[in-house]
């Protein structure tokens, strides 16, 4: 008896609707975030994380309306990132809805930022987002750096040393995604899950690269992460959430039936 | 047949909406939800809802600067009072938290931060999906299987001076009181209105208590 590990299916969403393709939703309803969101709470997610991909003002008003939406009817933990700035926005998505809002650049670029959204509202509904990539120079071990615009534009900041600092902070979980591995399907960066893991108290979500069942499960048992999110897998109908925590159980890892 | 009106109790803290949209979808159309910081709402009330987050100092600040303090104590000795997570923590004599905070003192007992030294595997907060064992009935265990999974988010928990308040117990690392009950009081640690199935049953469940 003790906690389960998390299934946590991400979706892109764009003006408020969901932009990646949904095989097992029905056409009619294909990017409607609610029903997709209900799809999901059925087979069992443990939380649905929203990344807000929207470039517009409006766009993001109908972000807020639409977790609006689904907080009224899915009754699991949300996750809303992308574009979270100003302690404003963290109080918009809360208000809408969302229990939990993922920080990435804008702690980059102030990282008291992440102090002031923890006392404002609590570790709890922070997550901060890491997108790391390992570089490799000659004459020098291999290291993880933090980077923006989509694992472009290169910071200089140690992943590892970034997310110790922003435990310090008082994030309340790590969303760490490696951009080596993303959209592989060639499963997580187990070596960068590990060194993270092992160094913060806070849980750890592993994300990026998940192509079966089986790097979910590595996420845990040699990743150390305490939550495991996928995109692709679930949203193309490979497998139902359902099917991945049978999988976990059936290696001894303990989930939410 | 009279209407039934449910006061979610607004001190500027706390995911009250996610509270009350879940109150709402399991109520019946003779039964009114109302997020409020009116304390002759919460005097009208038939039964009251007292949600929290985050931090206890904050939680009794808020409480104070609202003038809620009398109205929730009020409200916690007469109707049906369902406490969530730092709603069941505020209830306490004494918390730990912030090198220290006087709660509302109307459960006798502390609350106190885990203590993980011996379970290096363990995170902190205890984050998310945890079973809660029944230790005694209660009417808000309706249809709720034991040892069913409720969504956690805490660092901190309660400890009653008199054990047979509690009515749950949950295990991380240690084995805590995870859900309390005194009189017309259910006070869970765990978000119901985060837990699926089971947590919108207990909505159910506590929209239907008389408190007894």
């Amino acid at each position: 008896m003790s906690l389960a590990k998390r299934i946590i299916p991400c979706l892109d969403v764009d003006d408020g609707r969901v932009v990646k393709g949904v095989q097992f939703v029905d056409i009619r309803d294909a990017g409607d975030p609610v029903e997709v969101a209900k799809r999901y709470d059925e087979q069992g997610a443990d939380e649905i994380t929203f990344l807000d991909i929207t470039a517009t003002a409006h766009g993001r008003e109908t972000t807020v309306h639409m977790v609006e939406e689904v907080a009224s009817q899915v009754f699991i933990p949300l996750t809303v990132g992308g574009g979270i700035r100003k302690i404003e926005d963290i109080r918009t998505m809360l208000n809408a809805g969302a229990d939990k809002v993922a920080i990435n650049s804008a702690a980059i670029y102030n990282p008291e930022f992440v102090k002031e959204a923890c006392d404002a509202f609590g570790s709890q509904c922070i997550v901060l987002a890491i997108d790391a990539k390992k570089v490799s120079l000659q004459g020098e071990a291999d290291r993880w750096e933090i980077f923006t615009h989509g694992g472009r534009k290169e910071t200089g900041i140690d992943a590892l040393e970034w997310a110790e600092r922003m435990e310090a902070y008082g994030a309340g979980e790590l969303l760490v995604t490696s951009m080596d591995k993303d959209g592989t399907k060639s499963g997580f960066d187990l070596e960068l899950m590990q060194e993270i893991t092992s160094r913060v108290k806070i849980p750890v979500i592993a994300s990026g690269g998940v192509g079966n069942l089986q790097h979910l499960v590595d996420g845990v048992k040699q990743g150390g992460a305490e939550a495991v999110l996928a995109a692709s897998i679930f949203h193309f109908g490979e497998f139902t959430v359902q099917e991945a925590k049978e999988a976990m159980q059936a290696q001894g890892i303990e989930v939410r039936l | 047949m009279d209407q039934k009106l449910v006061a979610v109790v607004d001190y500027g803290m706390g995911n009250l909406r996610s509270v009350s949209k879940a109150a709402e979808h399991m109520a019946d159309a003779r039964t009114k939800i109302v997020v409020t910081q009116d304390p002759q709402v919460i005097a009208d009330a038939d039964s009251v809802i007292f949600p929290g987050q985050g931090a206890a100092k904050a939680c009794m600040q808020a409480l104070t600067d609202t003038g809620m303090v009398e109205p929730v104590k009020q409200a916690a000795q007469e109707k049906p009072f369902l406490g969530i997570c730092m709603g069941l923590q505020v209830l306490m004599s004494h918390s730990a938290e912030n090198n220290g905070v006087d709660c509302l003192d109307i459960i006798k007992g502390d609350v106190t931060q885990f203590d993980l030294s011996g379970h290096p595997e363990l995170k902190m907060p205890h984050m998310g999906w945890n079973q809660i064992h029944q230790t005694q009935d209660h009417p808000l265990w309706h249809a709720i299987p034991q040892d069913s999974r409720f969504y956690f988010v805490h660092s901190f928990y309660v400890s009653p001076e008199d054990k047979s308040t509690i009515i749950g117990e949950t295990t991380h690392g240690q084995t805590f009181p995870s859900v309390l009950s005194a009189h017309n009081i259910f006070a869970i640690q765990a978000h119901p209105e985060k837990s699926a199935e089971h947590g919108l049953q207990l909505f159910k469940n506590f929209l239907e208590w008389d408190g007894h």
